[in-house]
């Protein structure tokens, strides 16, 4: 049978039907798609997609159950390695990773692993309602700060294996960035909730509105009794460009916009919470966070949202598949410019015009690329006299963040690098026993996926370490 | 779920309840605030911490009644729950040193003065209190600001209580005569705060202000709280969550802050005539 060189199409909502609304983009697979999918995998046998899979998943095992029908089966072996499934196959950088690796690929497009993960977890949470069966507890105590991604994942494995884990949320839901970073349209919170609940059914607790650092300190966790503590509280304070005009009204970090929209639920008409909608919108940078600021500013209902980088199309990191879903939806890729400025509504008669102060345009030069840096990377340069100015009304300032100081400054004997990212080994143990971390906490700004294989590691250190003391 | 233990209405408008929370309760020093929501569809909202009792784990809010998430709060009552309550955040206000301090407080900012000013007491410093508020039923906490003050001035915009007249009348007259104060802690509307530190430049006191923006997590992710310092020539931007909420006034753009606070302004006012006439309703 010749094999069929195009994945199968992933189904979506239309474009101009989805910008205007917060479903999910992504339809899913049917099983007849998927099942026709999996008969693609050539069943390697040195597999070089699990090589590629930081949580190294049992790829060909799991398609191998969906080619025969057995979807839960397909489940239970994505288990064994991956706390979120459903997650990963939504959100995970596939094309530059397990899907690189992929033999088909050399001559075809690779196998749609993601896709499958994804099919057969949201095939599961449909379709399975009984809970996992509960370990048998081991006695140990493990403390694991943040619920993101690394958190998760480090308090997953931990709890299959009979671990007391808690993990402590500072907000009020637990996620982490997957609740108030990545968009409903691109990662629905029902299925975040149903992946915590699987865990909580594991017996993982989950104490929200505790920040470590603040409310309680790494210290004082092991004097309550916990022997081991994962940090993974994620990437902190957004940066600024430090140009004149950010402290307009109008101007947001990504932050702070999306966890109005996501966490606070400011899309909704009968939100508490206030978010500045419609008229003109720039998002300033290039990466996955940009693109999700620049869609969710088209849904809220933005007449026109950009995006604005100083490198080029090729340089862009963002995810390719987000890149397209942003421009088929509409958003206007302002590539090498860079803004200088943000302008502001002063009106000179009246200093309590209450449109005083809000952003009103923001001045951007051209840029060309230069000379490659120590990275490779051609560096912009501005073209002299080339200054415009962009219309806009709302900026959201998308060019990354530095990590949090709350818990370096109150755990004695915890280093951090420079850039303030914790320092860990290769085993994610920190400069103080017991106390370990992984994620955009150690990294700094950086994929779910990677975070999760940091829990991973973390977790597998953890058990070592307290079974062998 | 954490529990309004007690309410206690302080004026029209500003109301005092005591939550359960025993790991605040704990922790929270004079300075610090929490975040609290009240349902769970509702925004998050920081509130300065008004004092806190660690034997019955029980933490004290005081608010002015402003907008829709104020007024659901003030429609809660003793004994039922409310949905999120997390902290102590920010930094504790700094004491050390200090031995004759000038607490300067207005309005609800009060409530955020009055822990300061019995801090500092209890340290054993010298406590000169000076609260205004815009008329004789908006006045709150005298018994609290009498008991821990060695001198207190009340003053009134209208002069219908106290002194007539702004806190930098009595604050100016008195750094005129030569009064000496380590420091001066000012607390209250941004015009205000930004008054008293012009106020007291010409004798070179330090004067700290305690800021109130607006506010997501309070943990330094959102960077929704930033304001502008100006030091050295230098702007600096300091996210108040985790940097402040207090910062040396000299160094603090209060206009700009002041023009930030009003972001919303719209859709605050929208949303507490929205929420009244839910009530009004019911």
């Amino acid at each position: 049978m010749a094999i069929n060189p195009k994945k199968h199409e992933m189904p979506t909502q239309a474009p101009d039907v989805r910008a205007h609304n917060f479903q999910e983009v992504a339809l899913g697979y049917t099983s007849e798609m998927a099942v026709s999918e999996a008969e693609r995998c050539l069943n390697c046998k040195n597999q070089p997609c699990v090589s590629g899979c930081p949580v190294n998943i049992h790829i060909p095992e799991f398609i191998d159950y969906i080619k025969k029908g057995d979807f839960e089966g397909a489940y239970q072996e994505i288990s064994k390695s991956s706390s979120l499934p459903a997650v990963c196959g939504r959100v995970c950088p596939q094309e530059t990773q397990c899907e690189s690796k992929c033999t088909l690929g050399v001559k075809f497009e690779p196998v749609g692993i993601g896709r499958l993960e994804r099919f057969v977890a949201d095939w599961h949470n449909e379709n399975v309602t009984e809970n996992p069966v509960k370990p048998v507890p081991n006695g140990h105590r493990v403390a694991v700060v943040g619920s993101g991604p690394s958190g998760l994942t480090c308090a997953g494995a931990l709890a299959k294996k009979g671990y007391d884990v808690t993990v402590y949320e500072a907000l009020h839901t637990a996620g982490g960035v997957l609740v108030y970073g990545i968009p409903e349209f691109r990662l629905p919170k029902t299925i975040v909730a149903k992946e915590v609940d699987t865990l909580k059914a594991l017996g993982v607790r989950i104490e929200t509105n505790v920040v470590i650092g603040k409310t309680l300190t790494v210290d004082e966790l092991f004097e309550m009794g916990f022997e081991a503590v994962f940090i993974g509280s994620g990437a902190g304070l957004p940066s600024f460009m430090n140009i004149p005009g950010e402290s307009l009204k109008g101007v947001y970090s990504a932050n702070e916009f999306l966890t109005r929209s996501n966490l606070m639920k400011a899309y909704r008409e009968d939100s508490d919470t206030p978010i500045m909608k419609g008229g003109k919108v720039a998002v300033v940078g290039g990466g996955n966070v940009a693109m999700d600021a620049a869609r969710t500013a088209l849904r809220l209902g933005a007449e026109k949202v950009y995006i604005v980088y100083r490198r080029s199309m090729e340089e862009l990191p963002a995810r390719r598949e987000e890149v397209e879903h942003a421009e088929e939806e509409g958003v206007d890729f302002q590539l090498l410019r860079n803004p200088v400025e943000i302008l502001g509504f002063q009106n000179p008669e009246d200093p309590r015009d209450p449109r005083n102060g809000f952003v009103t345009s923001m001045r951007c030069v051209k840029m060309e690329l230069g000379e490659p840096d120590e990275k490779g990377r051609r560096k912009p340069v501005v073209i002299p006299g080339s200054e415009y100015e962009l219309e806009v009304d709302t900026v959201v300032m998308s060019i990354g963040t530095s990590p949090n100081p709350l818990i370096k400054d109150t755990t004695n004997g915890l280093e951090v690098n420079a850039r303030g990212g914790i320092i860990v080994n290769e085993e994610g143990l920190t400069s103080r026993e017991s106390v370990y971390a992984g994620g955009d906490a150690v990294t700094g700004a950086a994929t779910v996926i990677s975070a999760m294989g940091a829990g991973k590691t973390a977790a597998k250190a953890i058990d070592d370490y307290l079974m062998n003391n | 779920m954490y529990k309004i233990v007690r309410k206690k209405s302080l004026n029209k408008t500003v109301t005092q309840m005591e939550i359960e929370a025993p790991l605040v309760a704990r922790k929270g020093k004079p300075g610090q605030f929490i975040i609290l929501r009240v349902d769970s569809e509702g925004e998050r909202i920081p509130l300065t911490i008004a004092g806190t009792n660690p034997k019955e784990g029980t933490v004290k809010i005081i608010f002015q009644v402003v907008g829709g998430t104020t007024t659901k709060l003030n429609n809660k009552n003793e004994g039922e729950f409310i949905e999120d309550f997390v902290g102590p955040l920010g930094r504790a206000t700094h004491t050390e040193g200090i031995q004759k301090v000038c607490i300067v407080g207005g309005g609800v900012g009060c409530a955020i003065a009055m822990p300061v000013a019995e801090e500092f007491h209890r340290l054993g410093a010298s406590v000169t209190s000076i609260v205004g508020f815009r008329d004789e039923n908006l006045v709150i906490l005298e018994d609290e600001f009498k008991a821990c003050s060695d001198k207190l001035i009340i003053m009134t915009d209208d002069g219908s209580y106290g002194r007539h007249g702004n806190v930098t009348v009595p604050l100016k007259e008195m750094l005129e005569a030569g009064e000496q104060f380590d420091m001066i802690i000012t607390i209250g509307p941004l015009i205000m705060m930004k008054f008293v530190t012009l106020t007291a430049q010409p004798f070179g006191v330090p004067v700290t202000a305690s800021m109130n923006p607006i506010m997501i997590d309070g943990t330094g992710m959102c960077g929704g709280c930033r304001l502008t310092l100006h030091r050295d020539g230098e702007r600096i931007t300091k996210f108040a969550c985790v940097d402040g909420p207090e910062f040396n006034a000299y160094e603090i753009d209060f206009d700009e802050a002041m023009s930030r606070g009003r972001m919303y302004a719209d859709f605050e006012r929208h949303s507490y005539e929205e929420t009244c006439n839910l009530f009004k309703k019911a």
